[in-house]
């Protein structure tokens, strides 16, 4: 339960400048996701909230206590924060049972006796893995070693929890189930959580707050539905979403009323309302049109508002179908829910609403019209 | 936005924090007292003989002008343009160049070979003459060169080897000298060779070899142009390993070079130091040999790239299809069979039997057989026979308590100190002190055993800088220190090897739970450590129990070793009692070998 500040934070290794003027709040009892591809500074992150990296500039407040001030060179130890991490590794000791390694850290705090064996059992009985207590980590398939290391943890109650890509060892299906641990977990104990994926999914299903870290500099923070209707740049748009969003090329330009978009699915107009304030270039500029696949619907009869297209390819996947569509010389993919079929070259008709498209502007890749 | 290189504003706060993040962190501090150590250890005893070989001492007042501790270039002058230079420089060196070079001739190609059959051939019983194949060089060089003389010794030496004694007349160049030393080096150096080579081949997969056969190469096209290409590297670090090694060897040259006047730099080198007292010729020569020692070492790593040379190329497990040998399989065996009982079980026959013999060379009829040389009385009525057995001789029972002591005592320190060593590497990796205590480190195995000893010597004889530094001359501490030291690099290397096992992660996760620097070692590091300590120890026990260059020239009669008593009862024509102290080291050593296999120690990583 705290509040994480980070201000102006900057970690060199060496010349390389891993994280670049990073600044973060994190509200208490967020589940807040870092979320980015790999090398982007997301455990640099991590480490550097845990102590076990020193950032060359910047500050950061637990709970509005200094915690870390590189002008004055003061560094909290890694102990006296109030929190726990979680590696990617699990870095279970493969010297001790699973009880002495969640049991460690009390002893360290000099709990008594009773005291650590309760409050051992009582997160393992959280992680529901207290019939291993005896076990050595070796001793345990890779899912249990998963719970051991998020026992020892949360045994000692932390204020904050921090996790680096916990899920990334395990296979697809335990890792859909850790999902739901995870959630309840956060639930049940009220604690911030710090959360580090490169998996998209990972991050819309599960925080209540999403980072997204661009090459060490935090390009959007959002909750995980603004962040998908609304991704703020080209890049954060790419990323985020599977199947991938749709991107058409087109032109626009600035209207009285709003602006006015053209692209191989017709013209479209949006009052101001819809835009972001991102500054828009004078006369006709070269745009994007994101669409999310979802968007867009097929239907097989003709109507009036519907957009023509050819059918290039369906991948029927049980609980939804992809169809790859040709519509005014462009591609552009649709998902359909449910075991439809369509044929190769058929001819189709999208029902689409522009009030859900993101328009992009070309050259600086920012968006400039929400998705409402 | 600043780089990192920017100036923060200077404030008291800060500096205060700079202080006690930099000294309350014990990590710091260990970093600090041990490089503070290690340049203690080894750069100043180092830059004192430096400063010996140019500053006058007593016995040169004589010859020289000037007062004690003038800074003078006699030595140097001594050793490199004098009417002596022909006798103290040219010759030694020739002789330690022309032995190394030939030892290494022979010796490579020997082990190569060997490598080769062990790792790649369909040879029948390969697991267990493998096994065989390295008890030689368990052997210590030093203990061969006795089975050498027990078999050659001629009249020159008083007492008759084996040979002499069935009427052969020896002649002095087979009994002493360049050929007998080269030969016998040939015995111990092959397994440098031997292990590297094989670890190399073990490496290379047999996949690359078929994928040459699959294109339609033959046996001897896919030797040349594949295998011999990807073992190179390894056969030319152990060329410069051995010929480092035996130009660097004290106890076999001394052994068999000594009594017919042939000196090598070593031997000579020592004569110096020990001897007739003009000491800082001797330091100029020791920093002569240390160059040409770590001269090649230093050129072959160039060549060859990293630090190969030194560690076991320890290879994957990759795939092996056995080369079948064919119609050569008969032959092969005869020369692995013939190896194995020039090396191992003549030498040891020859030995164990002289140590109860009567009279050397006077063959092996049950009246000349006795076991007088391991428990006789003294005999006051026979004038020639001066010791009892060794088991009662007082001089024994104190060596082999020296002996178990240093050993003991040294390897637990040398063990300890590689461990925290090799902390700091492994923890230090891609940081300047990781890197410096690296470099420091690598240091001793640069030198030869009997020059890293005279610098121990140089530094430790007197007092230095006002008392702080104490003589420790003829104390057991400076015989612990100097083979403590001297295996820094291999205790180290195991030790960064055993520390790189430990992820950074596990200690990561206790500084998170709130445990302090000691605290992680005391219950991560320590019990985590522990099985690479025991077989890193028992390693270091070996090499240390069986040690002679490195330690001759500190010896004092108080804390004289086995090895050392062996070699000085040889030097005074007391040759069964010698063997029979050398069997007995040999025990020793069995003994601890069989100990260090029981805990996984693989004994291919101990050089020495
Ligand atoms: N200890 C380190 N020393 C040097 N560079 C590092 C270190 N740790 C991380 N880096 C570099 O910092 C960048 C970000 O790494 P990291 O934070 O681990 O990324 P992520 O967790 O997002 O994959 C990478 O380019 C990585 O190479
Ligand atoms: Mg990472």
């Amino acid at each position: 339960m705290s509040r994480i500040e980070l201000i102006h934070i900057d970690k060199y290794f060496g010349d390389n400048h891993v994280l670049k003027d990073l600044n973060l709040t994190i509200e208490d009892g967020d589940f807040m996701t870092l979320l980015g591809p790999s090398g982007c500074g997301k455990t640099t992150t991590l480490r550097v909230i845990s102590g076990l990296e020193k950032p060359q500039n910047g500050r950061l407040l637990i709970d509005g206590h200094e915690v870390i001030n590189a002008d004055t060179a003061y560094f909290e130890e890694p102990g006296k924060r109030g929190l726990n991490l979680v590696f990617q590794s699990y870095a279970l000791w493969p010297h001790m049972t699973v009880y002495d390694n969640v049991a460690f850290g009390l002893k360290i705090r000099k709990l008594h006796h009773a005291e650590v064996e309760e409050q051992v059992m009582k997160s393992l009985t959280l992680m529901r893995i207290q019939e291993l207590s005896k076990r050595y980590p070796n001793e345990l398939s890779g899912g249990q070693q998963q719970r051991v290391a998020i026992a020892r943890a949360i045994a000692s109650n932390p204020k904050l929890l921090l996790l680096d890509e916990p899920l990334s060892n395990l296979d697809a299906k335990l890792r859909i189930d850790m999902r739901a641990e995870l959630k309840r977990l956060h639930r049940d104990m009220g604690t911030t959580i710090i959360y580090v994926t490169h998996d998209q999914v990972e991050a819309l299903t599960m925080s209540t707050r999403i980072a997204l870290f661009k090459a060490g500099v935090l390009s959007q923070v959002d909750t995980p539905m603004a962040l998908y209707m609304n991704p703020i740049d080209l890049t954060a748009a790419d990323f985020i979403g599977n199947p991938r969003i749709n991107f058409l090329h087109g032109t626009a330009h600035a209207e009285s009323a709003g602006l006015s978009a053209t692209c191989g699915l017709g013209t479209f107009a949006y009052k101001k309302s819809h835009l972001t304030g991102e500054e828009i270039p004078k006369g006709e500029f070269s745009c994007v049109f994101g669409i999310r696949p979802e968007q867009v619907l097929i239907e097989t009869q003709p109507e009036e508002g519907l957009v023509e297209a050819d059918v290039y390819a369906s991948q029927p996947a049980g609980s939804e179908t992809l169809v790859t569509l040709i519509a005014g010389k462009q591609e552009l993919l649709s998902k359909q829910l449910g075991l439809i079929d369509y044929e190769m070259n058929q001819k189709v008709y999208l029902r689409l609403n522009p009030d859900k498209f993101n328009i992009y502007n070309k050259e600086t890749g920012n968006l400039i019209k929400y998705a409402v | 936005m600043s780089r990192q290189g920017t100036r923060k504003p200077l404030s008291l706060k800060r500096l205060k924090n700079q202080f006690f993040n930099l000294v309350g962190n014990p990590f710091n501090m260990v970093v600090f007292i041990s490089l503070v150590a290690l340049v203690a250890l080894i750069v100043l005893p180092l830059l004192q003989m430096l400063k010996e070989t140019v500053t006058l001492s007593r016995s040169e007042l004589r010859r020289v002008d000037g007062q004690v501790g003038d800074f003078t270039l006699y030595y140097w002058k001594y050793l490199l343009s004098s009417q002596m230079t022909g006798a103290v420089l040219w010759q030694p060196l020739s002789h330690s160049l022309v032995t190394g070079f030939f030892t290494a001739l022979i010796s490579v190609p020997l082990g190569s070979i060997l490598a080769w059959m062990m790792v790649r051939s369909d040879l029948p019983h390969k697991k267990a003459i493998s096994m065989l194949v390295i008890i030689p060089y368990m052997i210590p060089s030093w203990t061969k060169a006795l089975s050498w003389l027990a078999i050659f010794r001629n009249q020159r030496s008083g007492a008759l080897g084996l040979l002499a004694g069935m009427g052969v007349a020896v002649p002095d160049f087979v009994a002493y000298g360049p050929i007998a030393i080269v030969l016998v080096m040939t015995l111990h150096y092959y397994a440098f060779s031997y292990i590297m080579v094989s670890g190399s081949l073990r490496s290379v997969n047999s996949e690359l070899e078929e994928m040459a056969e699959i294109q339609g190469a033959n046996k001897r096209q896919i030797l040349k142009s594949i295998t011999l290409p990807l073992v190179l590297p390894a056969v030319l670090s152990a060329t410069i390993m051995t010929l480092s090694k035996s130009i660097g060897s004290y106890g076999v040259a001394a052994n068999l070079g000594n009594r017919i006047g042939y000196f090598t730099l070593a031997t000579k080198m020592k004569e110096f130091i020990n001897g007739t007292g003009n000491t800082g010729v001797g330091y100029a020569m020791s920093l002569l040999l240390i160059l040409l020692a770590s001269g090649t070492i230093i050129a072959n790593q160039r060549m060859v790239g990293t630090r190969k040379s030194y560690e076991t190329m320890g290879g994957k497990g990759t795939r092996h299809s056995p080369i079948p040998l064919g119609k050569a399989k008969t032959p092969l065996m005869g020369f692995i069979v013939l190896f194995l009982f020039v090396a191992m079980v003549i030498p040891m026959f020859v030995l164990v039997m002289e140590s109860f013999q009567v009279t050397t060379g006077g063959g092996y009829g049950l009246n000349n057989l006795t076991l007088y040389n391991y428990i006789g009385v003294r005999d006051f009525a026979n004038q020639n026979i001066h010791y009892p057995g060794i088991f009662r001789n007082p001089e024994f029972s104190k060596a082999l308590w020296n002996t178990v002591k240093l050993t003991v005592v040294a390897s637990i320190l040398t063990a300890f100190s590689g461990q925290f060593l090799g902390y700091i590497s492994s923890r230090g990796r891609g940081r300047w002190f990781g890197k410096v205590t690296e470099q420091l480190v690598f240091v001793p195995y640069l030198m030869p055993g009997v020059a890293f000893s005279a610098i121990y010597f140089a530094m430790f004889s007197q007092p230095h800088l006002g008392g702080l530094i104490p003589s420790l001359y003829g104390t057991f501490a400076l015989i612990v220190l100097v083979s403590v030291v001297k295996h820094f690099p291999f205790a180290s290397r195991a030790g960064t090897a055993n520390m790189l096992q430990i992820g950074v992660e596990l200690e990561e996760a206790a500084d998170l739970a709130g445990a302090s620097f000691w605290r992680r070692m005391r219950s991560i590091i320590i019990p985590l450590a522990k099985q690479g300590f025991i077989s890193g120890f028992m390693l270091v026990f070996i090499s240390i129990a069986k040690e002679l260059d490195l330690i001759v020239i500190l010896m004092t009669p108080n804390n004289r070793t086995l090895s050392y008593l062996a070699f000085t009862y040889s030097k005074d024509g007391m040759a069964q009692m010698a063997d029979a102290i050398s069997i007995c080291v040999l025990l020793f050593i069995l003994v601890c070998y069989r100990i260090a296999n029981h805990f996984g120690a693989d004994i291919g990583k101990s050089w020495g």
